[in-house]
């Protein structure tokens, strides 16, 4: 009873969720209804000429049996049967051909958008840039560790949360072009219709226009490594006038944070925060526990980079390693992230190297 | 057409009858015997199938609930590809071979396979293969997880150590399919009983020719790409690697090339048999012979200039995405023509139900449920939205397991008398097959819902919405998995006990195979028979 007025009620709040949902999300773009329709059409469809078919085949299956006495004819060729059975197949797809096309030909009018994002795939997050405006930022999955490991109990947008959304305009044609930065992603939305793999070395196009505000939730669908599963797509649809204001707000915060490099910190202030960058940025693949993934992920604890020269390990973590699943972070941290997690890595995870770096002396 | 030779002078002076196999285990490394070599190739198949089984059950109680309970991602990602190359290249391909190896001399009344030593060797290098590849899973940083498509980068840059011995695997199972495929096309094309033509040939035997003719077609290039694989991790090549100058997306068009009449090398010798199975059952004649021939062949053509419809959201040109949208949806006239003419040849016949025919009355109906979302997939625009989705799983395991495995245990009971001289256990075959079609359905269908509504593939974890099927599929797992220790037991009690079969085994079973006695001797048809 309570499921089926979760499902009543979910149904009226549109795009939440449905448990034991069934078919296709209908989107909320006129380009998602018209796929969903294409859907549903070839689906009726195959409804059709299964009913055919298997009623058919049921037939016999109940009427000519041995039990009930049936004794077999003989035929087994017809020319005219067996011609009119591949004509009519063939008919039917031309009809669905057509549409199809038609649709396709819509998906891939990527011309005269309003707004241009870049999106880039990375393991495991999303690099959403704002080709207009000077906006650049890195979207990871905020899911807390413990929901995940079952510790505590999971929210309502478990594995589809993330800490900075990606936000676009209502009413607007937004060009996504997509890519990645080390294997292949793949970035959807299904409330979209917007599927388009993100490859190192393409740029791939896409694009959407949002006819309501709202929050829609997507994930990587292409599998990209060990963390494929956790590394959602939440998009924020802002009103025209919601989404200026967002713009003027991101600009006010990237002055402040450039601020914020010049200041200096003190060495429990910059391990406290680098705890937290620690766990978004590197535990992925170095572990909370910093003992990395034998054979695969180096271990942080006794590493001889991270008790080593201070200069060396900035610069893996600045850089990356070549060839290697260590993402170059400059673009990634600003510099008092960076100063942060290599003094917390350097003093925590069982290391006490017992130096620091403060912000200004990170070179990106 | 070469006429059969029955002059080879090592075959003359033997006397058959009294010439059985050797002693020990010698008989097994050393014999030329098509039926040995068969039985080989389904006892490790099976064990495969087993292997694959448990990697399956260990990624459905993974998803039984939201949240990581029993592995890490990396290892269920391990588990996934395993998964995959295990049922592909061990289990499917390997029983296909084995049922060819069996029947198809006795079909076409040949005394033996055109080149026996070399079949003995093509078998014999099947279970290093497989050592090879699941040795990986006791190496540093484990097994392959980057997919049984192995995409790169991630295959290449990214990928664990032991991806090196995956592609040594992988040279391998291709090496013993190609000359599995060789052997096929020269027992056909020259040890048929004097009066079979080609158009005479059963309907297993044309599907198998047609599958050999895929396999050469296209394991050299499944061979190439994982050498170019070899080149970018080992040599520093850039094929696949962009900062080099390479193109990742040509992975993906070189993989398919051969990824995708692969999936036809995996059903139509299913084809083949449920066109042997449904005429001995139904007690009529297959309906439109020639047409099942013509379309077995056009599939196969046909499979050639589609590979791309995996890759839909890749960023093909428009008009690349309506070519392969196109030639996808033609696959669908030749499949349907196959499907009719199966309902046609149940069509006023006389049926009986055993468990050969419940087996292929299913793989009737969930191949065609297969089929139909297989025609939803080819719709361009829509394959946006289910692309990499659980109704992609949904969608190639309705054609994989009800299909190709369903098809496999369906051949297995309606020849295993033949083999065992021992009738059938019809109570313990039917309670398999229920078992399995009950299990198999809630494994899978659910799969559908959940993944237009949104699930990717391959996540060992999952949003709360997708719980309530995710939980059903894996029960059905664990229905489907237990219910193939029957499998087992139905197999050994066969081949222990049973009651005597006769040469005929089933009241309307027509062909060659039936005209030798049960157990079908060491040695068969060592003078060809006559056909009319």
């Amino acid at each position: 009873m309570s499921k089926a007025l979760l499902l009543a009620l979910s149904l009226i709040a549109g795009p939440a969720w449905a448990d034991w949902q069934l078919n296709m999300n209908e989107g909320v773009t006129a380009l998602s209804r018209e796929i969903f329709d294409l859907h549903m059409l070839i689906f009726w469809i195959c409804v059709a000429i299964g009913v055919v078919v298997f009623g058919v085949m049921f037939y016999s299956i109940f009427k000519h049996r041995k039990s009930k006495g049936a004794v077999a004819d003989h035929w087994h060729e017809n020319t005219t049967v067996e011609v009119i059975w591949t004509v009519v197949p063939f008919v039917i797809l031309i009809g669905m051909a057509v549409p199809a096309t038609a649709t396709l030909i819509d998906m891939y009018d990527t011309s005269e958008a309003d707004v241009d994002i870049q999106i880039t795939g990375y393991q495991w997050k999303w690099r959403y840039q704002y080709l207009d405006e000077d906006i650049d930022f890195f979207s990871n999955l905020s899911t807390p560790r413990d929901e995940i490991v079952n510790a505590s109990a999971k929210n309502p947008n478990y594995l589809l949360e993330v800490d900075n959304p990606l936000v676009i305009p209502a009413n607007k044609k937004v060009r996504f072009l997509i890519t990645a930065n080390d294997v292949i992603h793949s970035w959807w939305v299904p409330h979209f219709a917007v599927k388009k793999d993100a490859i190192p070395g393409f740029i791939n196009e896409s694009w959407v226009n949002v006819e309501e505000p709202g929050v829609y939730r997507g994930q990587c669908t292409e599998l990209c490594g060990k963390d494929h599963g956790f590394m959602p797509v939440v998009v924020e649809v802002k009103s025209e006038a919601d989404y200026a204001k967002w713009v003027a707000d991101q600009k006010a915060m990237k002055l402040a944070m450039a601020g914020e490099a010049s200041k200096e910190f003190s060495m429990d202030d910059l391990i406290a925060k680098g705890e937290g960058v620690y766990n978004t940025a590197c535990a992925g693949c170095h572990q909370p526990n910093g003992q990395g993934i034998p054979g695969a992920f180096p271990a942080i604890t006794g590493s001889a980079i991270a008790t080593g020269a201070i200069d060396a390990h900035i610069d893996i973590i600045v850089n990356g390693k070549a060839g290697t699943a260590m993402q170059a972070f400059k673009e990634q941290l600003s510099a008092v992230d960076i100063a942060a997690v290599v003094t917390y890595q350097r003093n925590a995870l069982g290391n006490s190297v017992g130096d620091m770096v403060q912000p200004s002396a990170i070179q990106k | 057409m070469a006429t059969v030779d029955v002059d080879l002078p090592h075959v003359k002076d033997e006397d058959p009858h009294h010439h059985g196999p050797a002693k020990g285990i010698g008989r097994w490394l050393f014999t030329t015997n098509h039926k040995d070599i068969g039985s080989m190739y389904l006892i490790f198949s099976l064990c495969m199938f087993m292997i694959g089984g448990i990697m399956a059950l260990i990624i459905r109680a993974e998803l039984f609930q939201p949240g990581l309970q029993l592995v890490e991602p990396n290892f269920f990602n391990q588990m996934t590809t395993m998964h995959g190359l295990i049922m592909v290249f061990g289990a499917v391909m390997p029983a296909f071979v084995g049922l060819a190896n069996w029947m198809i001399p006795m079909q076409i009344g040949a005394p033996d396979m055109a080149l026996p030593r070399m079949n003995n060797w093509s078998f014999w290098i099947l279970p290093f293969a497989f050592l090879i590849l699941l040795s990986s899973l006791f190496m540093p940083g484990g097994a392959p997880n980057f997919g049984w498509t192995f995409y790169a980068p991630l295959s290449t840059t990214y990928a664990p150590e032991s991806v090196t011995f995956f592609i040594f695997g992988v040279h391998i199972m291709g090496a013993s399919s190609i000359m599995g495929a060789i052997n096929i096309i020269a027992t056909i094309l020259n040890m048929r009983a004097p009066g079979m033509t080609l158009m005479k040939m059963p309907l297993f035997v044309w599907t198998w020719l047609i599958t050999a003719f895929l396999l050469i077609a296209v394991m050299p290039v499944l061979a190439g790409v994982v050498t170019m694989m070899l080149m970018d991790i080992h040599f520093g090549t850039s094929f696949f690697n962009a900062a080099g100058g390479g193109d990742p997306v040509l992975f993906q068009h070189v993989f398919w090339f051969f990824g995708h009449p692969e999936v036809y090398i995996m059903i139509l010798p299913a084809f083949g048999i449920i066109s042997e199975i449904i005429p001995t059952f139904a007690r009529k004649r297959l309906f439109g012979y020639s047409s099942m021939v013509y379309a077995v062949a056009s599939i196969a053509l046909l499979s050639f200039v589609v590979w791309a419809h995996h890759m839909f959201t890749v960023g093909m040109p428009l008009v690349g995405e309506v070519f392969f949208m196109f030639a996808t949806m033609l696959i669908a006239v030749p499949t349907g023509v196959k499907v009719f003419n199966w309902i046609a040849t149940m069509f006023r016949g006389s049926m009986t139900f055993e468990t050969p025919m419940l087996f292929a009355l299913a793989f009737v109906v969930l191949f065609t449920i297969g089929g139909f979302s297989g025609l939803m997939l080819a719709i361009a625009p829509a394959d946006f939205q289910y692309h990499d989705t659980y109704f992609v799983v949904a969608h190639f395991h309705y054609v994989l397991v009800p299909g190709a495995i369903f098809s496999i245990m369906a051949a297995t009971y309606y020849w295993l008398p033949k083999w065992t001289g021992h009738q059938l256990n019809e109570t313990m075959g039917k309670f398999h097959f229920w078992l399995s079609f009950v299990g198999v359905n809630i494994t899978f269908f659910p799969m559908h819902f959940v993944g237009l509504a949104g699930m990717p593939r391959r996540i060992p974890d999952y949003a709360l919405q997708f719980a309530d099927f995710n939980s059903m599929a894996s029960v059905g797992a664990f229905i489907f998995g237990f219910s193939q220790l029957v499998f087992i037991y139905n197999i050994i009690q066969n081949v222990r006990v049973g009651e005597k079969a006769t040469a005929q085994v089933w009241e309307g079973a027509n062909g060659l195979e039936w005209t030798i006695p049960s157990p079908a001797p060491y040695h068969t048809f060592s003078t060809p028979p006559k056909v009319d």
